[in-house]
């Protein structure tokens, strides 16, 4: 479904690039402060818990619950094939991602439903998170 | 002679709103450039207060060009008004009419015009207007833009607090009827609708169907703000300012919107402007509230105190958010119906709105004599929200 022709691609910084290079490993990264343990996502220079510029990164289950989500009738660029289902994910492990869910009829998307990370390879650089529903 | 509680009351108290201008809106401005609308809504505000560049010493008028050339330096320029008070809000709506008002008051200058225009910048049909599309690297590939930043949120509260499709429609059929019957709106006569009639336009952005989405448009618009003083030597009767704040929860469009982080966006402003103005939520006649999307409406009622959270999608209901009702909103018809100019124009229409109602001029739509207004501007999908207070009567 959202095998996209020309869609627009990240272009990483210097602190979301270790994050995408974990996409293309298939491993999803997110980021561990090394002084107060906690997590934090999207990537920043800082945590966003304590402002403390120790971070690690730490590989996530890829697993988590719909959050919220809307279906796309309307796309942002004709690039985008409709219905698309955009999602915010809750990791297991606590942090929120914005992505789509993919492989599943748009109608049974439901706020909760359990899914986990699907990858997909765009370029030489970049392989986008989506997620599918979880397996049973 | 003000004696001397007063003059120790909210330096806002002597700032007034002395002119206000739309100049004609619509889906297109064929002919216009966004620097010529932009001058049409400089000269037209200019005429309703009745005032010449002569009387005018600060200047935050931004036209929403592609060509970035006319900011408010360049506007001062052409005005002829030599060194002069430049804004650096770039006439973004309430955002500039607080930042002139703290200029005014603090004796920077004393007689601010405040403008903005845009058309012929959406000119790719075939995608959403180009401001709705973030490039962040964590939002732009998942296809997301202006309308499904918003969708995510509604859903998630419809998911909390059982707010409806239904309900949501009964706030875009209201806005909407008011456009119906505005002369001046890009869709009157479109109408009238019923809440059917919203859930029957195509789909979006789950839940927001066409119809629950602002339009895109072209037009201009300007603001005089001045001091009390100088006003009672203009032509209109003074519209003094209450009370006003702005904040901002983070950049627009780059992380989840989830209700926890946008639900609440705008409370303390509202908190703060109502108590500039010694007021609350029951003095309000006239909601000119920011609606780029129904669900907004329902929150910011919310966010504002006017309800408690969670409780929106029952407070919009039988009839309260009508023009006779005890909390009308968008009375010309706004974002969705009215226009919802690129650039700032859109953010200044809920000003000018507000305005119109308090000096009696909002034709058919005329509320019985309103006392205070409250115009926002924002939302919670773009992390922020700036609230303003404005009154017949300087308190």
């Amino acid at each position: 479904m959202t095998s996209q022709r020309s869609i627009p691609l990240p272009v990483p910084s210097p602190f979301t690039k270790p994050f995408w290079e974990g996409c293309r490993r298939q491993e999803l990264l997110v980021q561990k402060c090394q002084d107060c343990g906690l997590l934090t996502h999207v990537p920043q220079p800082a945590c966003s818990h304590c402002l403390s510029p120790n971070l690690g990164w730490m590989q996530a289950s890829g697993k988590g619950a719909v959050y919220s989500y809307t279906v796309v009738w309307r796309p942002q660029t004709p690039d985008f094939e409709v219905p698309y289902v955009v999602a915010i994910v809750d990791l297991d492990e606590g942090v929120q991602m914005m992505t789509n869910i993919v492989d599943v009829d748009p109608a049974e998307v439901h706020v909760g439903m359990r899914v986990e990370v699907e990858y997909r390879k765009m370029s030489d650089e970049i392989t986008l998170p989506y997620f599918r529903p979880a397996a049973a | 002679m003000r004696t001397q509680t007063e003059m120790a009351k909210h330096p806002f108290h002597d700032i007034v709103l002395a002119g206000v201008h739309n100049t004609v809106q619509a889906k297109r401005l064929d002919g216009h450039t966004s620097e010529s609308i932009t001058l049409e809504a400089v000269r037209g505000v200019m005429d309703d207060a009745g005032i010449t560049p002569r009387d005018i010493d600060g200047v935050s008028v931004a036209s929403g060009g592609r060509s970035g050339l006319f900011q408010p330096s360049h506007f001062a320029y052409l005005l002829g008004l030599g060194p002069a008070w430049n804004g650096w809000t770039n006439g973004q709506g309430i955002g500039a009419v607080l930042e002139a008002a703290s200029a005014i008051a603090t004796g920077q200058c004393h007689t601010v015009i405040i403008g903005a225009g845009s058309a012929g910048v959406y000119t790719e049909l075939a995608s959403t207007a180009p401001w709705t599309r973030p490039h962040n690297e964590f939002v732009a590939s998942w296809g997301l833009f202006t309308a499904a930043e918003f969708a995510l949120i509604a859903r998630r509260h419809m998911h909390m607090y059982g707010t409806t499709p239904w309900q949501l429609a009964t706030v875009s059929a209201t806005i909407r009827n008011n456009g119906h019957i505005n002369p001046d709106a890009i869709y009157q006569g479109r109408g009238p609708f019923t809440p059917q009639d919203i859930l029957d336009s195509r789909m979006v952005a789950d839940p927001f169907h066409l119809l629950d989405c602002a339009m895109t448009s072209e037009g201009g618009c300007g603001i005089i703000v001045t001091t009390a003083e100088r006003a009672r030597d203009m032509k209109q009767p003074p519209i003094y300012l209450l009370g006003g704040a702005r904040e901002r929860n983070g950049p627009s469009y780059c992380y989840p919107p989830t209700w926890e982080q946008t639900g609440y966006v705008g409370r303390d402003a509202a908190r703060k402007s109502f108590d500039m103005a010694g007021m609350t939520h029951e003095d309000v006649d006239d909601c000119e509230f920011y609606d780029p999307f129904s669900f907004e409406i329902i929150r910011q009622f919310e966010a504002f105190g006017f309800c408690g959270e969670g409780e929106g999608g029952d407070f919009i209901m039988n009839g309260a958010i009508e023009l006779d009702g005890k909390y009308p909103i968008c009375t010309d018809g706004g974002l969705m119906s009215f226009s919802h100019g690129g650039s700032a124009v859109q953010l200044l229409q809920k000003v000018i709105a507000g305005v119109k109602q308090l000096r009696g001029e909002a034709g058919n739509r005329q509320l019985s004599d309103p006392r205070v207004a409250m115009s926002t501007n924002g939302g919670a999908g773009a992390l922020f929200t700036d609230v303003m207070l404005m009154g017949k009567e300087q308190p």
